[in-house]
């Protein structure tokens, strides 16, 4: 054999091989692939076919068209709230993001079982990308629906800037919800069907459709208990309707922001938990 | 005398320097890894709900049981054993992907890991986007996989590809993009796991070439594999894994063969002419295999139409009877071109020598080819006890020709003159 001289570099001290984990590899890796992917899927979902973008709008946008028809025309609900078509629109459009980024969170960390099995993929980034991507889909959606608020004559106000603290919230809610069914996924595989039908429920659950004002106080008590409640509540406040009423109005009181605000927090952190629990045996069980 | 229609595939051939004194860069402690298979698996909410108090019934599977070694800096370091004894679950545990159950695992340096060629590719994305995906996910900064991925596509021979979408790259194409983007990911520690079982035989041949430079510039490679001859040619040391203990570790040509015994140990119908049952057995080890030029000096190459010298010595290490020696010259893969049937004279007892000397004719075209020998002796009617080994890599230089073989003729063409006008 060759007696080439070896190049020797004398290697750094023996540490204990990592294991598989959320962030394997190293927290600045994580990051980049979380980027790098999140991107090039948005590209490809938008960028790819020839109507590009306007796929991605077309979805809410007939979603509204035929709801706006049917609780203007048919059930009437809407005729009697102020500015309901842009309401609808604004709403239906935070909830696409909250359904659609958890819907496809769920099934992710399976979807990509070549990578979880053969590399040492950062697990977590895989669900995190997809809600990143959702996340930028919203970008571009909410930029469309501003312009609609906007054009309808909706006046801004200084409340506009108190969005992002609902839009944070949220966000957390739905990492949350996804970490945690992401992880449990690949040990209950009929989570998927189960959360799409809660999802449901929970669209149904929420004030997009109607405002809260006019649900009946008994089943109004029910919606308020979802974390979701307050942050569309609000949502209506301080975008489209200043003059609609208050959390303390629908006899919620501020203090429920604060709740939704905690269990943001809490289903983040129990998902984080659970999913950095599931990380470590994830690839055995695929 | 009769040879089997098929000869195993196992190889012998010394192996190089081996670093003995480098610092240990992988260091293994009585790994435990254990996988539960479930009897009845529950894998759905449903049946959990329905069935709270059932718990699953669970078989547990040792896939490795208290294994400790160490590999040194520099070393190339193979891994064999049969299906299901455990390397591939071990690959797994040094690369971070499952978790060891007990034990320790202790590395230095940055480790790469190559568990499948092309893992996280994205057919929807274009060969350079891919290149930028996968430089990440091996480890690399996004600035230095851009800085290099020029470099990969010459490595792949795909310049001019880069902008296609990878769902259009034909197989070989992929294979040798997903071998490209593994190779610039320098690494200290490489781990690699039968990567080489995918592409044609100039692909493996590439690989090969690959790894005996990585070799030589002192990386440390960790391979696992079913193949002897990539044992015996390239690995420092090896190791024979059998039911998740250590069979057997140290020089690759014992741990070959220790393999081989393990392999050929069972029936083997139809291997020999009659349905003769094959053993490896060692009979004998290589003292040296040479090619020798006109001067009798070593050569490694040998130029077209040249007579192959072949000096070979064996040392018996039982003894040799009623056996016989088979050589022959392959390409790297395909039928033997040429086979020579020797038969050994007299009686060989234990530590006498045994050579083999003279030239064959050489109609070989130019290119890379393997001289291997056998080793034979009959135990009785049904057995064949055979030892099989590499006994040289060389090379016939010259101008590229049309043909595999140069044979010698004496077509001439004439004019027929009783035709003429």
């Amino acid at each position: 054999m060759s007696a080439e001289p070896v190049r020797r570099e004398p290697p750094g001290p023996l540490t204990d091989v990592p294991g598989p984990s959320m962030l394997g590899g190293g927290r600045r890796r994580a990051l980049e692939l979380l980027w790098i992917i999140a991107v090039t899927d948005f590209k490809k979902t938008y960028f790819g076919t020839a109507l590009g973008y306007l796929w991605a709008l077309a979805k809410p946008l007939l979603l509204f068209g035929v709801l706006l028809l049917v609780f203007t025309q048919i059930f009437r609900i809407g005729s009697d709230v102020p500015d309901y078509p842009v309401l609808l629109l604004f709403n239906i459009v935070l909830f696409g993001f909250f359904q659609e980024a958890t819907n496809a969170a769920v099934g992710s960390v399976v979807a990509q079982e070549a990578v979880v099995r053969k590399t040492q993929f950062p697990r977590l980034v895989i669900p995190l990308s997809v809600i990143l991507t959702t996340l930028f889909t919203l970008g571009l959606n909410l930029t469309v629906v501003f312009v609609f608020v906007l054009a309808w004559g909706v006046t801004p106000t200084w409340t506009w800037l108190l969005f992002p603290v609902l839009l944070g919230l949220l966000v957390a809610l739905t990492t949350g919800i996804s970490l945690l069914l992401s992880a449990l996924y690949p040990r209950l595989r009929d989570l998927g069907i189960i959360w799409s039908v809660l999802a449901t429920v929970l669209f149904y659950g929420t004030p997009v459709l109607y405002p809260l004002e006019i649900v009946p106080q008994g089943l109004r008590d029910v919606i308020a208990l979802n974390p979701l409640t307050p942050l569309f509540t609000l949502a209506r406040r301080w975008i489209i309707d200043p003059s609609s009423p208050t959390l303390g109005d629908l006899g919620m009181g501020g203090w429920r922001l604060a709740v939704a605000a905690a269990i943001g927090v809490g289903v983040c952190a129990l998902g984080l938990w659970v999913f950095r629990r599931e990380a470590s045996r994830i690839a055995e069980q695929l | 005398m009769r040879w089997p229609d098929t000869l195993p595939r196992a190889v012998t051939t010394p192996t190089a320097e081996q670093p003995v004194d480098a610092p240990v860069v992988i260091e293994v402690r009585d790994l435990h890894k254990s996988f539960r298979v479930p009897e009845h698996r529950v894998d759905s909410l449903m049946e959990r709900l329905a069935r709270p108090l059932t718990r699953a019934d669970y078989r547990t599977l040792d896939t490795l049981r208290g294994i400790s070694f160490d590999v040194r800096q520099g070393e190339f370091f193979g891994i064999v054993g049969r299906n299901g004894s455990g390397k591939s679950s071990l690959l797994k545990i040094l690369a971070s992907i499952y978790r060891a159950d007990g034990g320790r695992v202790r590395v230095a340096g940055r480790m790469a890991p190559f568990i499948e060629l092309g893992v996280g590719f994205n057919p929807e994305l274009t060969g350079r986007q891919n290149i930028e995906l996968n430089g990440v996910l091996m480890g690399l900064t996004r600035r230095e996989t851009l800085a290099r991925t020029d470099a990969v596509l010459d490595f792949a021979e795909l310049r001019g590809f880069d902008e296609l979408k990878l769902k259009n790259y034909s197989s070989g194409m992929l294979v040798r993009l997903a071998f490209a983007v593994m190779v610039q990911a320098e690494a200290d520690i490489m781990l690699v796991d039968e990567v080489l079982a995918v592409g044609d035989a100039a692909f493996a041949r590439r690989c090969m070439d690959v790894f005996r430079e990585r070799r030589a510039s002192g990386t440390t490679i960790v391979l696992v594999t079913h193949d002897m001859a990539t044992v015996q040619q390239l690995c420092h040391r090896a190791m024979l894994l059998e039911e998740g203990e250590i069979r057997q570790i140290g020089d690759p040509a014992e741990v070959a063969l220790a393999y081989n015994s393990l392999q050929f140990a069972q029936e083997v119908p139809g291997a020999g002419p009659g349905g003769e049952r094959i053993v490896a057995v060692n009979h004998a080890h290589l003292v040296r295999a040479q090619l020798r030029g006109q001067g009798g000096q070593e050569i490694r190459t040998v130029p077209v139409g040249q007579p192959i010298r072949l000096d070979a010595v064996f040392q018996a290490v039982a003894e040799l009877s009623a056996g016989g020696m088979r050589v022959q010259i392959r390409p790297e893969s395909g039928l033997p071109i040429g086979v020579f049937d020797l038969e050994v004279p007299h009686r060989v007892g234990a530590g006498e020598r045994l050579s083999v000397q003279g030239s064959i004719a050489n109609p070989l075209a130019p290119g890379h080819y393997v001289l291997d020998c056998f080793i034979r002796a009959d135990r009785g009617a049904d057995t064949w006890a055979m030892q099989h080994f590499r006994l040289l890599d060389f090379e016939v230089t010259g101008a590229p020709g049309d043909s595999m073989l140069r044979l010698e003729h004496d077509l001439s063409l004439l004019r027929d003159e009783k035709s003429a006008r």
